[in-house]
C-alpha cells in the first residue's frame, strides 16, 4: 500500500538557515495564492468543519437503524440513502469524519512525540543513541504496516486508538530521520558555532535555530502520514478488523461492497470522502513544498538581480544590428571568434534575464586567453555556450560563435546548433572542468572514461586507446598510470583527478580547451603543478585554451590575452602585459587591487597586545 | 563483497530473531485468558485449566518462546488453536499464490515505473506533466478503494472480468491470467504512479551532475550518457523505491486477497487476526519479516553490485 512516506520527506526541502517568522508569513501568502494550496485549504477545512459539527448536522445518531428502510435511495428524510442495516448513510458519513480525522490526528502525534525529540538527541548529540536508534529505526521500517496493525489488533482486540497509537510508533521513524538530517545538517553551521560560543544553552540552539529550519518539512511530512494512517486505518475497518460499534468510513466501505450488487452507490460515498481527504492532505504537502521551493527560487532571483541592476540598462539600449554587421564583416580567421555575443533565460513572467550581453573576443591557435571576472560575471556562461553545453532553457538572445571559420551560433539563432557542435565537442573543442571529483562518474574506472571518448570520438581500437591512455597518463604526470588506469574515482586524489580530467582534454588532440577554473579545488602547491602542464601542453600541441578564472595572479602566469568580464559584459580585452600594467577601467583596476599577491603583510593582531613574557 | 553479504544476513537473522520475540511477548501477554477465548464462556475452570496445559501456557514465557524458537527452527510452526491444521502447511499452500501476484505485480510496477519515470525526467513537458497530476491522484485513493471500484465497474456492472478469482492455475493459462488481471492492476496502480515519480527525480538529479556535462564535452553521445552512465547511478535509488514498496505491498495484498476472494496469505491472516489464534498470526508475521529480509538483502547486494567504493573492497 502507500508506505511511501519516507520518500516524502526525503524530497522535502530543508530550507537551512532562514529565519523563522518572515518565512512562514510569506510560504503561507504563497501557498493560498497557489491554487494547488487554497483548494487543499478549502477540502480539508469544510471536512473538518463538517466533523466537528457532526452532532449538530447529522439528522440521525451514527448507529440509529431504521429496519423497515435498509437499502432505500436518496430521499428528502435520507439525503444520501441508507444501508442494509436502514442506517443513514449521510450521518455515518459525517461521524466517520470525525473519527477519521481524530485518529489521523492520534497518529501523526503520537509519531511526533517520538520521532522528533530523538531525532533531536540523535542529531544533536550524535553517539550511542544514534547508533541503537538507527538500528531500531531500521527494524521499525522493515515492517509492512498492515500486518504489524494485524498483530496489534490480536493482542489487544479492536480499538481505534490502540491501532493508531501503534502506528504512530511504527512510523516515527520518518520524523526521527527528518528531524536527524535537518539537525545535522544545522549543527554544524558557523552561526549555531557562534550560538554555542556565546553562551547560548544546547535547549535554546535547539528551540531557536532547529525548530526553525524543521517546521515546514515537519509540516509536509505531517499531511503525507495522516493520508497513509487514514488508509490503513480504513483498510483495518474495512477487514471487519475495527471496532464494530464505531460508524467509519472503512466499515462503510465494506458494507457498501457486501451489497454492491444491489446499491453500488452505498458504496461510493466512502470511497469519495477518503480520496477527498487524502487527496486534500497529499495536495497540502505539495502545495507546502512548492511554496519553500519557490521562495528558494526568488531568493536566488533577487540576489542576481541586483548584481545586474547597475548596467542592465545601458546594456538594453546597444543596437542587436550592429551585432549582424559586425559578423558579416568579420573575414579574419580566428579558431574561435565570438561576436556580441548574448545569453539569457526566460523567467516566468515572459521577460528575459540576461547573464552574457555583448561579448565579443577570439583565441587563435596556440594562444591562451584568460577570462577573468567575480562570480556571477557570466565568464563560464560564455564558455559553454562555446562547448554548446549550456543548460536546457538557457537562450541565445544574440551574436554569433564562429569556431575554425564555421558557425556554431549563426547570427539569428536561438540555440547552439547542437548538430555542428556534436561533431566538434571531444574532438576538436575540449573541457577542463572545475570541480575535478564530481565531473568524473563515481562507477565507472578512470581507465574506462578515458578510453572510451578515444573509441568514440576517433574510432580507434580499445587496445590502441588503451595504450594512449597510459601514455596520456605519463604525460600529465602521473607516476603509476597503470594503477591509476584500473583506479575508481574515489580511489584518487583531487589532483590526481584533475590530471586525469586534464589527460581526457587532450586525449583526442583538440584544437581548444576550455578550462573552466581549472585551479580553483585544488590544493596551492598542486595549482601551480596543473599550471605549468597547461602550459606545456599548449605549447607542445600548439592548442588554444580559453582559461575562466577569477584569479588575477593565473591570468599573469599563463595566459598570453585577458578579457574582464563584470555583470555579463565585456568590461576590457587586451594582452595580459597591458591590462596588468596599466588596466584602463575601473573595474580592472578594483580586481587588480583585490588581490593578495604583491601586498605588504599585514601586522600580526597579537602584535598589538601586550608583549609576550619570555 | 563476501564479508558484505555476509554482515548483511547476520543483521538480517538478528532482526528476524528481535522481532520474533517482540510479537511473541506482545500477543501472549496482553490477550487475557487465551484458553477461556478458545473454549468460549460456558468452560468450567477445571476445563481452561486443562486447556492451558495442554497448549502448554502454564509455563513461563521465556521457556515457551524458546520452545517455539526451537520447533520454528525445525520448520514446525504449531497448530491453528481453531483448525489444528499445522500453521507451515497452511503457510505452503497459501504463500505461493498471494507470491506470485506480490510479484507479478513488482515486476510490472519496476517496468512500468522505470519507463514513464525515465520518459518524464529527460522529455519533460507533457510526459512530465502526466507523472506529477498521476502521482497525485495515486497517493490520494488507496490500493484497495481502487480494487474496490475496479470490481464495481469492470467485473460486477461491466462483466468483463470475474469478480473473484479462486482459479487455480492449473485450470489454464488463458482463465488464470484473466481473473488475475483485476487484483494485480489494483495492487500496482499505487507502485506505478508513486514509483514513476520518484524514479523521475533520481533520473534529474543524475543528469544535473557534473559529470554528466563532462561526458557530454568529450563527445559521448547522449544515448549512451543516459543508458550507461545516469540509469546506472540512478539505479540505487530506484531499487530502494521498489523495495519500500514491495515491503508496503505484502500489507496491500491481504486487503487485495480479501476483495477478490483469493486464498491467499491475506484471508489467512485477517482470519487469524479477528478470532486472536496466535500460533497462526505468528506464522503470518514470521513469513513477513523474512520476505522482506531476503528482499533488502537483495537490494543491498545489487546496490553493492552498482558501487565500486563497496565492490572493490
Amino acid at each position: 500500500m502507500s508506505d511511501s512516506v519516507e520518500t516524502a520527506a526525503v524530497a522535502a526541502p530543508v530550507p537551512t538557515g532562514q529565519s523563522g517568522t518572515v518565512v512562514r508569513s510569506t510560504v503561507m501568502r504563497r501557498l493560498i495564492r497557489n491554487p494547488m494550496g487554497i483548494a487543499s485549504l478549502v477540502i480539508l477545512g469544510s471536512i473538518a468543519l463538517l466533523a466537528i459539527f457532526a452532532p449538530v448536522l447529522a439528522p440521525f445518531e451514527e448507529n440509529f437503524a431504521n429496519i423497515t428502510k435498509t437499502l432505500a435511495p436518496a430521499d428528502s428524510v435520507n439525503i444520501l440513502g441508507t444501508d442494509s442495516a436502514g442506517r443513514d448513510t449521510w450521518s455515518r458519513l459525517l461521524f466517520g469524519a470525525q473519527l477519521t480525522l481524530l485518529s489521523a490526528m492520534l497518529c501523526a502525534g503520537v509519531a511526533i512525540a517520538i520521532g522528533l525529540p530523538a531525532g533531536l538527541i540523535a542529531g544533536y548529540y550524535a553517539g550511542k543513541f544514534e547508533a541503537v536508534s538507527n538500528w531500531v529505526v531500521s527494524i521499525l521500517m522493515s515492517l509492512p504496516g498492515l500486518i504489524v496493525l494485524l498483530t496489534i489488533r490480536a493482542a489487544f482486540g479492536p480499538s481505534v486508538w490502540i491501532s493508531m497509537i501503534a502506528f504512530g510508533v511504527l512510523i516515527s521513524p520518518s520524523y526521527f530521520r527528518l528531524t536527524r538530517t535537518a539537525v545535522q545538517s544545522v549543527r554544524n553551521e558557523l552561526y549555531v558555532d557562534a550560538a554555542r560560543v556565546s553562551g547560548l544553552s544546547d535547549w535554546s540552539i535547539i528551540a531557536r535555530h532547529i525548530f526553525s529550519v524543521i517546521r515546514a518539512p515537519i509540516i509536509i511530512q505531517t499531511a503525507a502520514i495522516a493520508g497513509v494512517a487514514i488508509a490503513i486505518q480504513s483498510g483495518l475497518e474495512f477487514l471487519g478488523l475495527g471496532d464494530p460499534t464505531k460508524a467509519t468510513w472503512g466499515v462503510m466501505l465494506s458494507e457498501g461492497f457486501k451489497n454492491v450488487y444491489l446499491t453500488p452507490t452505498l458504496l461510493f460515498w466512502p470511497a469519495l470522502a477518503m480520496a477527498l481527504t487524502i487527496g486534500g492532505l497529499v495536495l497540502l504537502g505539495n502545495a507546502i513544498r512548492d511554496a519553500l521551493e519557490d521562495g528558494e527560487k526568488i531568493r536566488h532571483r533577487k540576489k542576481r538581480a541586483t548584481l545586474e541592476g547597475t548596467t542592465a540598462a545601458p546594456a538594453a539600449g546597444r543596437p542587436s544590428r550592429k551585432a549582424v554587421a559586425a559578423v558579416d564583416a568579420g573575414t579574419e580567421h580566428h579558431l574561435v571568434k565570438v561576436t556580441n555575443l548574448g545569453v539569457g533565460y526566460p523567467q516566468a513572467d515572459g521577460s528575459v534575464k540576461k547573464v552574457v550581453d555583448d561579448v565579443s573576443f577570439h583565441v587563435d591557435r596556440g594562444e591562451i586567453l584568460g577570462i577573468v571576472g567575480e562570480s556571477g560575471s557570466g565568464k563560464s556562461q560564455t564558455a559553454f555556450s562555446i562547448l554548446g553545453l549550456l543548460p536546457d532553457n538557457a537562450r541565445i538572445v544574440g551574436g554569433a560563435i564562429q569556431f575554425d571559420g564555421s558557425y556554431t551560433v549563426a547570427p539569428g539563432e536561438e540555440r547552439v546548433n547542437q548538430d555542428r557542435l556534436s561533431k566538434l565537442r571531444g574532438k576538436r573543442i575540449s573541457y577542463i572542468p572545475q570541480e575535478p571529483m564530481s565531473n568524473l562518474d563515481p562507477a565507472f574506472t578512470i581507465g574506462y572514461q578515458l578510453v572510451t571518448p578515444m573509441v568514440r570520438v576517433l574510432g580507434i581500437s580499445k587496445e590502441e586507446a588503451r595504450k594512449r591512455a597510459l601514455k596520456l597518463l605519463t604525460d600529465v604526470g602521473i607516476v603509476n598510470p597503470e594503477r591509476t588506469f584500473s583506479a575508481y574515482p574515489h580511489e584518487v586524489s583531487g589532483g590526481m583527478a584533475q590530471r586525469v580530467l586534464i589527460a581526457g582534454a587532450i586525449s583526442c588532440e583538440p584544437d581548444l580547451v576550455i578550462a573552466d577554473e581549472p585551479t580553483t579545488a585544488l590544493d596551492v602547491t598542486v595549482q601551480a603543478d596543473v599550471l605549468d602542464l597547461l602550459r606545456e601542453l599548449q605549447q607542445r600541441l600548439n592548442i588554444g585554451i580559453i582559461l575562466v578564472t577569477h584569479n588575477f595572479g593565473v591570468v599573469a602566469d599563463l595566459c598570453d590575452r585577458v578579457a574582464v568580464m563584470q555583470n555579463g559584459r565585456l568590461v576590457e580585452e587586451g594582452s595580459v602585459r597591458d591590462i596588468l600594467r596599466n588596466p584602463k577601467e575601473q573595474y580592472t583596476q578594483t580586481l587588480l587591487a583585490s588581490m593578495l599577491e604583491g601586498k605588504t603583510p599585514m601586522s600580526m593582531l597579537v602584535s598589538s597586545q601586550k608583549e609576550p613574557v619570555a | 563483497m563476501i564479508k558484505f553479504i555476509a554482515k548483511r544476513l547476520g543483521s538480517g537473522l538478528v532482526v528476524l530473531f528481535v522481532v520474533s520475540a517482540l510479537t511473541f511477548t506482545l500477543l501472549y501477554t496482553s490477550s487475557g485468558s487465551i484458553a477461556r477465548n478458545i473454549l468460549g464462556d460456558q468452560a468450567t475452570p477445571e476445563q481452561v485449566a486443562f486447556k492451558e496445559q495442554e497448549l502448554g501456557l502454564d509455563q513461563p514465557l521465556v521457556t515457551r518462546y524458546f520452545a517455539w524458537l526451537g520447533d520454528a527452527l525445525s520448520g514446525n510452526l504449531g497448530a491453528s488453536w481453531f483448525t489444528s491444521e499445522p500453521v507451515a502447511s497452511s503457510l505452503a499452500t497459501r504463500i505461493p499464490v498471494t507470491m506470485t501476484m506480490v510479484f507479478t505485480a513488482m515486476i510490472l510496477i519496476a517496468i512500468c515505473a522505470a519507463l514513464i519515470g525515465v520518459a518524464a525526467a529527460v522529455k519533460r513537458g507533457w510526459v512530465d506533466r502526466v507523472v506529477q497530476v498521476g502521482a497525485i491522484v495515486g497517493d490520494s485513493i488507496p490500493g484497495y478503494v481502487i480494487g474496490v471500484l475496479l470490481v464495481t465497474i469492470l467485473a460486477i456492472q461491466l462483466g468483463f472480468f470475474p469478480a473473484t478469482s479462486t482459479i487455480s492455475p492449473e485450470v489454464g493459462p488463458e482463465a488464470w491470467v484473466y481473473s488475475m488481471t483485476l487484483p494485480v492492476i489494483a495492487l500496482l496502480i499505487n507502485g506505478v504512479t508513486g514509483g514513476a515519480q520518484q524514479i523521475r527525480s533520481a533520473v534529474i538529479k543524475q543528469l544535473e551532475r557534473d559529470y554528466v556535462r563532462t561526458l557530454r564535452s568529450r563527445g559521448i553521445g547522449e544515448r549512451e550518457i543516459l543508458f550507461k552512465h545516469v540509469l546506472r547511478s540512478a539505479a540505487p535509488a530506484g531499487l530502494t523505491v521498489l523495495s519500500l514498496q514491495l515491503i508496503g505491498m505484502l500489507g496491500g495484498v491481504v486487503i487485495i486477497e480479501q476483495i477478490f476472494a483469493l486464498p491467499g496469505m491475506g484471508p489467512l491472516a485477517v482470519t487469524a487476526t479477528g478470532q486472536s489464534d496466535l500460533p497462526v498470526v505468528m506464522g503470518v508475521v514470521m513469513y513477513t519479516v523474512v520476505v522482506v529480509i531476503v528482499v533488502n538483502l537483495l537490494v543491498d547486494i545489487l546496490n553493492g553490485w552498482l558501487n565500486p567504493k563497496v565492490r572493490v573492497s
